[in-house]
């Protein structure tokens, strides 16, 4: 019997072990990285706070820190919104549905160090979109956020949504596939409108999905890399920088490690500063029902 | 589990408008979809001179599939000029017990943080979680010591460890959430019946895994298949998987592009999480609807 | 059946792990960046050569961001101490990893092969650590190029320039006659080339040491500066609106198709001109950046070689930094990668003429001592202080920043990042 109540703890083991030292104790490293001048290579004698001042001052941060802002409530925001409307809407019998669900989902598969480069052609005004509509007699057309430093950063969140749409798409198919078929007949009884029916009954009892959905998305937006240096490098200028760009460009190619941990020390106290509460929260509350 | 039926009014004429009106948009949204997938095909089977001298959005002015055969068998990639067909397997190498051994451990955690709760497990699966969101970048310097200390820096072996360490977090999530939903009564009257912490595992929960195993496996093979930041920094150059190749044939730095062949190299490294998606797609989805986003 | 099953595997996982990797004998590891094409069919033959002598060549290739992603690999395997025989390293990062001790001296090799006599002294002083040789030249591109389609300026009516003044009225008629005066790509790199191409023309050699070789604040933020960032943003205006984030390669495609008339970049784009079957002098010219003609800015690859104990290693070690510099390689690679040789003592046939104008450039710029090293492409100062520069110039390109804010930015950046 005392084994028995030992064994799960030894099955969690190596995990706890690996999650330890893989995860929290580089996440420690990173810090001791953060307070040194380390620059080509880790250094670990001890300087103060001086990479933190050194990257507030860092003008190019602020604008990559803006962005993850805005790059990561309407990822989020707008990936949550399609995914849930073209679920809606395939889960209506639509005749093709393994067809076009796989459509959604394709580009998770492809790697986006050669579909960047499509996109760059697609939203490149004298290329793709914008010719293409000039070409069609509406010469006053203009959709130049690629090359427009105020803009650029929407560009990597139509990528971006194009990427990852589908993956959430089949979360909430499959949450819709789920809820169950008699309340909703119950509902249809009582008179209530389809609309109402998945604004007042379905949506909310998709709660736990969007749970999943948002911690998936969240985890994409903030290690978006390849977006942004497949896309845009980061330009015009460095107005599409993000966070994790910053990082690796001012830790590998510019031999700034000190600054680079400092730059991923303040990322990960936003992440805690977010998903925290809102894990506690879930967790919670499901603890409640 | 079945298809919603009868929801909506019968077949009145809005009905039939509705219901045009949601296959246009599913229709446009497909296009959507494509567009970027039908220019890698198009750009894949035109010529060089066709791509240098015309618009890179257009219909293809004549048709070869030479720039499929130069990607798969003769683009020169580093000092070897054998295309990324010698690639593929150091990927599939990596990939399978990669997978494997991360699945089997997700499966293992979330029984027990679903089945098992002790003192203090809660909290450590919330630890486990908040480690999806370490930024890959920055681990890559300790993570390289730490394989150099054990003596698996540049190997397949080391890079295998790697992708299992960081793939753990999101398979003891989908199995915990998936457990989770297996009533705990269950468990109870096997345990009053004597049955043991693995008899449980093997006997009753095992067998209703399967959906959530898919689940588990296409979303590792995706990722771990698609990953090229580990796959560059802790591979040894004979063993590089696929993506590291493909990087190295489009990313020339003063060279001449060849547009046609990056295409066509692009799609064929996308080939295998392609086809599990086409193919698995079902069960993806069947094994999503069995439980996993249920929270 | 599924437990034994999985008990089978855990035991090959667990005796992969035990697997040890033999070293075979004379092997050399080589990381580099040139991964495709052209550049990668030039590699090969160093590859040959190596092993006609009965050495063995492991190669790394990892391409991506101009060496970007294999500094990454490189400092993570330094790390895990294994780091590769041989790297591709340039400028002033030769000199950090030789301060790190990890790299070997390849002295007994250059006294033998005499290579203070065949490289020109600027170029050696980047390769050696107080007074060692550590690393070895490759190959010598030049910066300050405009390629231009004559054709296009026939057709403007205009001339082909030689100084910005010039530039401007040439500039103006193209326009008028339907064409884009410049064709330009806007990534941060090839903004600094361009940009460091009209300092080394205006401000003239001696300032750009200053400036962007010493980083003297005085020179950084000066009239002259200010002047070189006006034309700069003068040259911004005859370029198409499309131009951010276009790699360098379509820019020259716009002036192959004559769409464009000229283009600034590096000898590089001699390729791109050769390979869509253009003649030099006929289809396409090549001259020096307005104002820049007798100086040369010039980037150099070169690779270290790091310290290791086998003895057949350092044979094919030392081989290999013969090799390098040796005749065949030299000829062979530089014809292919549209540089020139680092060394004299190469025979010209088989080299084209903007290669041939480019090597008579070199020496007589070596002379004058109008030889300096480029900024944009990590010759001059070390990455962290080119990553400065390079944020206040393309912040400056793409907003309504003044030139007066980015000459005092350009003093602030450097200082925040010594």
């Amino acid at each position: 019997m005392r084994l028995e109540n030992l064994l799960p703890k030894i099955v969690l083991a190596p995990t706890f072990v690996s999650t330890i030292i893989t995860i929290y104790g580089f996440i420690l490293w990173t810090a001791w990285i953060s307070f040194t001048k380390s620059r080509m290579l880790p250094r670990y004698e001890l300087e103060g706070l001086v990479q933190y001042v050194k990257l507030f001052a860092n003008e190019r941060w602020w604008v990559a820190s803006k962005n993850l802002v805005i790059f990561g409530s309407l990822f989020i925001g707008i990936c949550i919104l399609i995914g849930l409307l073209l679920a809606i809407f395939l889960d209506q019998k639509i005749r093709i549905e393994g067809t076009l669900r796989t459509v959604f989902l394709y580009p998770m598969a492809l790697s986006f160090i050669v579909t960047g480069t499509v996109w760059k052609w697609i939203l490149n005004p004298s290329l793709g979109l914008e010719k293409l509509v000039n070409d069609m007699g509406f010469t006053s057309f203009t959709f130049d956020w690629l090359v427009n430093s105020e803009m650029s950063i929407y560009t990597i969140v139509i990528a971006g949504v194009w990427q990852s749409s589908g993956f959430v798409m089949a979360l909430f198919l499959a949450g819709l596939r789920g809820v169950d078929d008699s309340i909703i007949k119950a509902a249809m009884v009582d008179g209530a409108s389809l609309p109402r029916i998945y604004w007042k009954i379905i949506i909310p009892s998709l709660r736990p999905v969007f749970f999943s959905a948002i911690m998936i998305l969240a985890h994409i937006a903030i290690k978006s890399f390849d977006l942004v240096v497949a896309l845009t490098g980061g330009g015009p200028g460095y107005s599409s920088d993000l966070p994790a760009t910053f990082m690796y460009s001012f830790a590998f190619t510019r031999g700034r490690l000190g600054m680079g941990a400092a730059s991923s020390m303040m990322m990960f106290g936003a992440v805690l500063a977010i998903i925290v509460p809102y894990l506690y929260s879930e967790l919670r509350s499901k603890k409640n029902e | 589990m079945s298809r919603r039926s009868g929801l909506g009014p019968g077949k009145s004429q809005g009905e039939i408008l509705f219901r045009a009106g949601i296959y246009t948009l599913l229709i446009v949204a497909a296009i959507y979809y494509l567009i970027p997938l039908i220019i890698m095909i198009f750009t894949s089977v035109k010529t060089m001179n066709d791509i240098r001298t015309g618009t890179l959005i257009s219909f293809p002015r004549e048709f070869t599939l030479d720039a499929w055969k130069a990607a798969w068998g003769s683009a020169c990639i580093g000092v070897t000029c054998n295309g990324i067909k010698g690639y593929f397997w150091n990927s599939v190498i990596m990939v399978v017990p990669a997978v494997l051994f991360s699945t089997l451990i997700g499966a293992a955690n979330g029984y027990v943080f679903s089945k098992w709760k002790f003192w203090g497990s809660e909290v450590l699966f919330s630890m486990l979680l908040l480690g999806c969101f370490i930024p890959f970048q920055i681990i890559l310097l300790p993570m390289a010591q730490v394989l150099g200390v054990i003596g698996l820096a540049q190997s397949m072996q080391g890079l295998i460890l790697v992708h299992i360490i960081y793939g753990i977090a999101f398979t003891t999530l989908f199995f915990r959430n998936f457990y989770v939903t297996i009533p705990q009564e269950l468990v109870h009257a096997a345990k009053i019946d004597g049955a043991g912490f693995f008899r449980i595992f093997w006997k009753i929960i095992l067998p209703v895994s399967v959906p959530i195993f898919v689940v588990s496996i296409i979303w590792q093979t995706t990722q771990i298949w698609n990953d090229f930041l580990f796959g560059v920094v802790f591979s040894s150059g004979e063993s590089q998987p696929v993506t590291v190749a493909l990087n190295n044939l489009v990313n020339t730095s003063t060279g001449v592009k060849k547009y046609n062949v990056d295409m066509a190299a692009a799609m064929i490294a996308a080939f295998p999480t392609m086809i599990v998606y086409i193919v698995a797609g079902k069960y993806f989805l069947r094994g999503l609807t069995a439980g996993s986003v249920k929270g | 059946m599924v437990r034994r099953f999985s008990i089978q595997l855990f035991a090959v996982f667990i005796a992969s792990f035990m697997m040890v990797s033999l070293v075979k004998a004379g092997e050399v590891e080589v990381l580099h960046w040139w991964t495709s094409g052209g550049e990668a069919k030039s590699v090969a033959v160093l590859k040959g050569l190596l092993e006609k002598e009965g050495h063995v060549w492991k190669d790394m290739a990892v391409a991506g961001g101009a060496g970007a992603n294999a500094m990454t690999v490189l400092k993570t395997r330094a790390v895990s101490g294994n780091p590769p025989t041989a790297a591709q390293v340039k400028g002033p990062q030769i000199q950090d990893w030789a301060d790190e001790g990890l790299l070997t001296n390849l002295d007994p090799v250059a006294k033998q092969e005499k290579w203070d006599d065949m490289v020109p002294k600027v170029v050696a002083d980047i390769m050696k650590y107080e007074g060692h040789y550590v690393a070895v030249p490759v190959n010598v591109h030049r910066i300050n190029w405009m390629w231009c389609n004559p054709e296009v300026f026939k057709k403007a009516g205009a001339q082909i320039p030689k100084t910005w003044e010039e530039f401007e009225a040439s500039a103006k008629k193209i326009k008028e006659a339907g064409f884009i005066p410049v064709a330009f790509g806007g990534q941060a790199w090839q903004e600094a080339t361009v940009f460091e191409s009209i300092v080394v023309g205006q401000g003239g050699a001696e300032f750009y040491k200053k400036a962007f070789v010493d980083v003297d604040p005085k020179a950084l933020n000066s009239s002259t500066m200010i002047k070189a960032l006006d034309t700069f943003k003068m040259v911004k205006s005859y370029t198409d609106k499309d131009a951010p984030g276009r790699d360098w390669n379509l820019a020259t495609g716009m002036v192959i198709k004559g769409d464009a008339a000229m283009q600034f970049m590096g000898d590089w784009a001699k390729g791109e001109f050769l390979a869509a079957g253009k003649k030099p002098g006929e289809d396409f010219v090549a001259m020096p950046v307005p104002e820049s003609a007798g100086t040369f800015l010039f980037n150099i690859d070169s690779f270290i070689m790091f310290e290791v104990k086998d003895k057949e290693s350092q044979k094919a070690q030392s081989a290999m930094a013969r090799l390098i510099l040796g005749e065949t390689f030299q000829e062979v690679f530089n014809v292919n990668k549209g540089s020139i040789p680092v060394r004299s003592g190469i025979p010209t046939a088989n080299f084209d003429s903007v290669a041939l104008q480019s090597m008579d450039d070199f020496k007589e710029a070596a002379a004058k001592g109008t030889l300096h090293p480029s900024m944009a492409h990590e010759m001059a100062v070390s990455p962290a202080v080119r990553g400065a520069f390079f944020d206040v110039i393309t912040n400056f390109y793409n907003s309504n920043m003044t030139a007066e804010k980015a000459a005092a930015e350009f003093v602030n950046a450097a200082a925040a990042a010594m």
